[in-house]
C-alpha cells in the first residue's frame, strides 16, 4: 500500500486561480433559454410548437392590424384605399370605422353636444370611488362618495335637479328616524321605521314636492330620454349601478342564508337558488316582457331601470354565494368570541365576522363584477343598444356594410381593458389586506 | 354546582315579544313572514289584473297546438306541423346538446391549457396565461359573435371546393369546411352492429372487474398487475376481432337489389332508362342504403330517398307505389319480396357492422355525411374555449394546493413519477378542482342560451321564442323555461354535492 503514494506529484499550484465566469453554455440569456425553453426533448417540441403558433397568429393578424386604413368614409372607399396603396386583396384593416363612429360606439345616440355630461360623471365617479379603493384617500372624501350617485344621476339624465333632491331627502329622512328611534324604542322597532317611511315618503310625497320645489325656484338641465344611452357608456352604467346596488343586498342574502331564523333562511335559500338556477338573458327577458304583469295595472317604467333592478338581483344571488364562503371559511372560535363579548348579531357582524368573510372573499367578489360587466352585453337582445348592438347597427348602414373584425377588436379591447385592471385591483387588495398568515 | 338564577317568576309581558332574546326571533320571523305573503299577493293580484285586462288567461293548452314553423337542427323527428310541446323538447335536446359537447371540450382545453400554464417551458406558460386572460376578460357574446363571423365569413363556398376552386377537403378528404357548416362523415350501422355494441359493454365490464381484481391482488400481495395494459387490451381486442369477423362473414354477403316493374337479369342502369324517376326505400343509416346509395351514384342516376323504419315497411311502400326500388337482405325469404318486384342483376353487399360516408360534393353544397351548422360550431368552440379558460384556472389552482412535500414523500418512497402522478398528487388535486369545474358546467350549461346570437335552436328559442312569439303566452312560456334551467341546475349540482360527500376528506 505504501507505493501507491510513493510518486510524488510533480507540481502543484500554489495560488488561487482568479475567480472566472460559468461557461457562456451556463451563465445569461444561454443558460436562461436552456432552462426555460430547451431542458429536454419534451420542452423543444413544446417551443417549437408555441413559437410556429406565435408565428401563424402574428402572421395573419400583424400586417392586416399595422397596415391599416385610418382615412376614408366608408368600406368601399378603404378597399379603394388598399388596392391602390398595398395592391389588390392585399390584407389591411379598415380603422377608418372607429374613426368615424366612435362616438357612437361610446355614447349611442346620446346628443353630441352634451358629451361633457357622462364624461363629467365619469370623472365624479372616479373621484367618488377613489377614497373607496385606496386607503390613502382621507375618510372625509367619503361625504363626496355619499352624495355623488344623486349628482350623476342628475348629469346623465338631465331634468329638474329637484327630483334627485328629493329621493336623496328620502335616505336623510330614514337617517334621522334611526338616530331619533333607536335609543327610546329599541333597534327592531327603529330599523322597522326607518326602512318603513322612506320608501312611503318616496311613493307618496317625493314626486309632488320635487314638482312643487321645481316651480319655486326651477333648476334644471336638457333631459335626455334613456332610449338615447347607448354605447360603452351604458354598459358602464349599468355595470357600475349593479355593482354598486349588489354587493350590500348579496351580504344581506349571504347572512339570511347562515341565519339561524327559519323563514329568513328559507326565503334566502330559495331566491339564491331560483335566481342563479336560471340564465341572466332570461332574466332579461323576464323583465322586458313580464315585469308589467307584476305590477299595478298602468304602470310602465324605464327598460334601463328594469335591466338595472334584474341584472342587480342576479349579481346579488352570486355575491350571496360568495360572501357565504367567507363565512363558512370563518372559524367557529370568531363567532363565539363575539358573542361572548356580549356584542349583538349586527354588532358582531360589523365589528367581527364581516370584515374577515370580506376579506376572504375579496377574489370572488371582484370575479362577480367582472362577469357581470362582461354580461351588460347581452342586453342587446332586449333591444338597447350596449356596444354590440351599436356594432350591429353600424354594419347595417350603407357605408359600413360587412365589417366586422375592426369593431370586434375595439370592443373586446376596452372590455379587456377594464376587465383585467378590475382583476388586478382585487390581487393589489388582496395584496394589501394579508395579514402575515404566510 | 346547582343553577344560581332563578327562573323569571313574572308571567308573559308583550314587551318581551321585542326585548326578550327568546321570543324577538320569532316577532321578527312573523313580521318577515307577513311582509312577504303581503309582497307575493301584490304581485299576484297585479298579475290577475294584469291578465284580465288583456283578456288572457292562465293555461297551458297551447302546449298541445300545432307550432307551424320549422327547426333546422333535430335530435328527433319534427315538423313544422308538430306540437309546441314537441318543438321545446326538440329545443332542450338541441340545449343539452351544445352543453354536453361544450362541457367534453371545455374539460379537454382547460386541463390542458391548467396544465401547460404550469409548465416550466416559459414560452408555453405565457402563451396559455395569454389565452386564460384573454377568454376570462372579453364578454362571452363577443367571442361567439367573433368565431359565427369566422365560420360564415372566413371560410371557402361549397363551390371553391370543385376542381380548379381553391378549397380543399381536410383529413384525408373527409371533413369539408365550409361556410355553409362543417361537413364531417356520417356513421352508418350495418347487420352486427348490435352484437358489436354488446361485446363493447361486455368489455367494458370485463374491464371493471379486471380493474377490481387487480386492486385487490395488490392490496392482499403486493404484487402490481399491468391495469393500463390490460384496460387498453380488454377495450380494443374483443370490438376489433368482433368487428373483423363480421365484416368478413356477413358483411360480405350479397343482397339483390329489388325493382318493381322490372324484368329478370336487367342492369340497373336499364332499369333507370326504363323508370321516369327512382324512389329508393331505405332505412336511414342502415349500410344497405349507403351501399344502394353508392350503387346508384356510381351509375349516375339521380334518386329520391324514401326513408322507413324496417324491412317490413319497405316491402309496404314498395307495395304502395311509393318507392320503386329497394334492396332487404339476401336471407329473406321469397315470400316477402314486394308483389311484382324482381332481382336486378346489380347487387350490393350488406356492408360492416359500422360503416362511414364521407361528404361529397354535390349540385349546390355537399351531400352525405353529417352537416353541423355553423351556429352550433360557432356556439360550441365559443362555449368550450370561454369555459376552458375558466377551467384551466381551477385546475392550476388544484395542482398548486398539493404541497410539494407530497411529491417529494412520495418519491422518497421510491414511487415512479407517472404513479406519484395518479396515486398521490391527483386524487388530492380532484378534491379542489371538481367541485369548482362541475359549477363551470353549470355555467356552460346557462351559458348556452347565448344561442340566440347566432340562431342556434336551442330550448330558448323555441320555447322560450318562436312559441311566445306565436302563442302570446309569455307568462307560461318564460315559467317552463325558467323551469328546465332550474331543474338542470339543481340535478348538475345535486350530483356535484353527491359527488363532494364521496371524496370528502374521511374524518374520525
Amino acid at each position: 500500500m505504501s507505493d501507491t503514494h510513493s510518486q510524488t506529484v510533480s507540481y502543484v499550484r500554489e495560488t488561487m486561480l482568479p475567480q472566472a465566469e460559468p461557461p457562456v453554455s451556463n451563465r445569461g440569456a444561454i443558460l436562461w433559454l436552456r432552462e426555460n425553453l430547451f431542458s429536454g426533448w419534451f420542452n423543444i417540441v413544446l417551443t417549437l410548437v408555441s413559437l410556429y403558433v406565435i408565428y401563424w397568429a402574428l402572421a395573419h393578424t400583424l400586417p392586416w392590424v399595422v397596415s391599416g386604413i385610418w382615412n376614408a368614409g366608408s368600406l368601399s372607399e378603404c378597399r379603394e384605399i388598399r388596392d391602390a396603396t398595398l395592391g389588390e386583396g392585399a390584407s389591411a384593416a379598415c380603422w377608418a370605422v372607429l374613426v368615424d363612429r366612435w362616438q357612437q360606439l361610446m355614447f349611442g345616440f346620446y346628443p353630441s353636444e352634451l358629451y361633457w355630461r357622462p364624461v363629467l360623471a365619469l370623472v365624479i365617479f372616479l373621484a367618488a370611488i377613489a377614497p373607496v379603493l385606496f386607503a390613502q384617500v382621507p375618510r372625509g372624501a367619503l361625504w363626496f362618495t355619499a352624495v355623488s350617485p344623486f349628482v350623476m344621476f342628475w348629469l346623465l339624465w338631465g331634468g329638474s335637479a329637484w327630483f334627485p333632491v328629493a329621493v336623496a331627502l328620502g335616505f336623510v329622512l330614514g337617517w334621522a328616524a334611526w338616530r331619533a328611534l333607536a335609543p327610546m324604542a329599541g333597534t327592531l322597532v327603529a330599523a322597522i321605521v326607518s326602512a318603513a317611511l322612506p320608501i312611503v315618503y318616496w311613493f307618496y310625497t317625493a314626486g309632488p314636492l320635487a314638482r312643487e320645489l321645481e316651480q319655486v325656484v326651477g333648476i334644471g338641465i336638457e333631459y335626455v330620454p334613456s332610449q338615447d344611452f347607448g354605447g360603452f357608456m351604458l354598459s358602464f352604467i349599468i355595470g357600475i349601478a349593479a355593482i354598486i346596488l349588489s354587493l350590500p343586498l348579496g351580504i344581506l342574502l349571504a347572512l339570511g342564508r347562515q341565519s339561524d331564523l327559519f323563514i329568513i333562511n328559507k326565503v334566502s335559500v330559495g331566491f339564491i337558488e331560483i335566481i342563479r338556477g336560471v340564465p341572466l338573458i332570461v332574466w332579461l327577458f323576464t323583465a322586458s316582457l313580464l315585469l308589467n304583469y307584476f305590477l299595478p295595472p298602468g304602470t310602465n317604467f324605464d327598460l334601463m331601470l328594469r335591466v338595472i333592478i334584474m341584472v342587480t338581483l342576479f349579481a346579488a344571488a352570486y355575491i350571496a354565494e360568495v360572501v357565504r364562503g367567507g363565512l363558512a371559511a370563518l372559524p367557529k372560535g370568531q363567532y363565539e368570541g363575539a358573542d361572548s363579548l356580549g356584542l349583538s348579531y349586527w354588532q358582531s357582524m360589523r365589528l367581527i365576522i364581516l370584515p374577515q368573510a370580506l376579506k376572504i372573499s375579496i377574489p370572488g367578489i371582484v370575479n362577480t363584477f367582472i362577469g357581470l360587466f362582461k354580461d351588460t352585453t347581452l342586453v342587446v337582445f332586449i333591444g338597447l343598444f350596449d356596444p354590440i348592438g351599436l356594432s350591429n347597427a353600424i354594419r347595417a348602414t350603407t357605408e359600413w356594410n360587412g365589417i366586422y373584425w375592426e369593431l370586434f377588436v375595439f370592443i373586446g379591447l376596452l372590455f379587456f381593458i377594464c376587465c383585467f385592471s378590475m382583476s388586478r385591483y382585487s390581487l393589489y387588495l388582496e395584496k394589501k389586506l394579508q395579514r402575515g398568515h404566510k | 354546582m346547582t343553577t344560581t338564577s332563578e327562573p323569571p317568576k313574572a308571567g308573559f309581558h308583550p314587551s318581551q315579544l321585542i326585548y326578550d332574546t327568546r321570543y324577538r326571533s320569532l316577532t321578527i320571523q312573523v313580521i318577515a313572514f307577513i311582509a312577504l305573503m303581503l309582497g307575493l299577493s301584490w304581485l299576484v293580484s297585479n298579475t290577475v289584473a294584469n291578465l284580465q285586462a288583456l283578456g288572457k288567461d292562465f293555461d297551458f293548452g297551447f302546449l298541445g297546438q300545432r307550432a307551424g314553423y320549422d327547426i333546422n337542427q333535430r335530435l328527433v323527428e319534427y315538423d313544422s306541423t308538430s306540437s309546441h310541446a314537441r318543438a321545446a323538447l326538440v329545443g332542450i335536446l338541441n340545449t343539452l346538446l351544445v352543453a354536453v359537447l361544450g362541457c367534453a371540450l371545455a374539460t379537454v382545453i382547460g386541463v390542458l391549457a391548467g396544465v401547460l400554464r404550469l409548465s416550466k417551458n416559459w414560452l408555453i406558460a405565457k402563451l396559455m396565461a395569454v389565452y386564460v386572460e384573454g377568454f376570462r376578460n372579453i364578454p362571452l357574446l363577443l367571442w361567439i359573435l367573433l368565431i359565427f363571423a369566422l365560420m360564415t365569413e372566413a371560410t371557402p363556398q361549397p363551390r371553391d371546393f370543385r376542381e380548379g376552386g381553391d378549397a380543399a377537403m381536410i383529413l384525408g378528404d373527409t371533413v369539408a369546411i365550409t361556410n355553409r357548416g362543417v361537413f364531417i362523415p356520417a356513421p352508418f350501422w350495418g347487420a352486427g352492429a348490435g352484437i358489436l355494441l354488446a361485446v363493447l359493454l361486455l368489455s367494458l365490464v370485463a374491464i371493471f372487474f379486471w380493474r377490481r381484481y387487480a386492486h385487490r391482488t395488490q392490496e392482499q400481495t403486493g404484487r402490481i398487475l399491468p391495469i393500463g395494459w390490460g384496460t387498453l387490451g380488454l377495450l380494443l381486442v374483443p370490438v376489433t376481432v368482433a368487428f373483423l369477423a363480421l365484416s368478413l362473414t356477413s358483411g360480405r354477403q350479397v343482397q339483390p337489389v329489388l325493382a318493381t316493374g322490372a324484368s329478370e337479369g336487367m342492369t340497373l342502369a336499364d332499369y333507370a332508362g326504363s323508370q321516369q324517376a327512382i324512389n329508393a326505400c331505405t332505412v336511414p343509416f342502415s349500410t344497405e342504403s349507403l351501399n344502394l346509395r353508392r350503387l346508384m351514384r356510381a351509375n349516375d342516376l339521380r334518386f329520391n330517398l324514401v326513408p322507413v323504419a324496417d324491412g317490413a315497411e319497405a316491402i309496404a311502400a314498395a307495395e304502395a307505389g311509393r318507392c320503386n326500388i329497394l334492396s332487404l337482405p339476401a336471407s329473406t325469404i321469397a315470400a316477402s319480396v314486394p308483389a311484382g318486384a324482381v332481382a336486378l342483376s346489380d347487387t350490393i353487399t350488406r356492408g360492416n357492422p359500422v360503416e362511414f360516408e364521407r361528404p361529397i360534393l354535390g349540385g349546390f353544397n355537399f351531400e352525405g355525411g353529417l352537416q353541423l351548422r355553423n351556429s352550433l360550431i360557432a356556439l360550441w368552440l365559443a362555449l368550450s374555449l370561454y369555459t376552458g379558460a375558466f377551467i384551466a384556472e381551477n385546475v392550476r389552482g388544484g395542482i398548486l394546493s398539493v404541497s410539494k412535500g407530497q411529491t417529494e414523500a412520495a418519491f422518497a418512497l421510491g414511487i415512479k413519477p407517472s404513479r406519484t402522478m395518479r396515486l398521490v398528487i391527483l386524487p388530492q388535486a380532484l378534491r379542489v378542482i371538481i367541485p369548482p369545474m362541475i359549477s363551470q358546467y353549470l355555467n356552460l350549461t346557462k351559458n348556452s342560451s347565448l344561442a340566440i346570437a347566432v340562431g342556434y335552436m336551442d330550448v330558448r328559442s323555441t320555447l322560450g321564442g318562436i312559441t311566445i312569439n306565436q302563442t302570446g303566452k309569455e307568462l307560461e312560456g318564460m315559467l317552463l323555461l325558467g323551469l328546465f334551467y332550474l331543474v338542470t341546475s339543481l340535478v348538475i349540482s345535486g350530483a356535484m354535492n353527491v359527488y363532494n360527500s364521496s371524496v370528502k376528506l374521511k374524518e374520525r
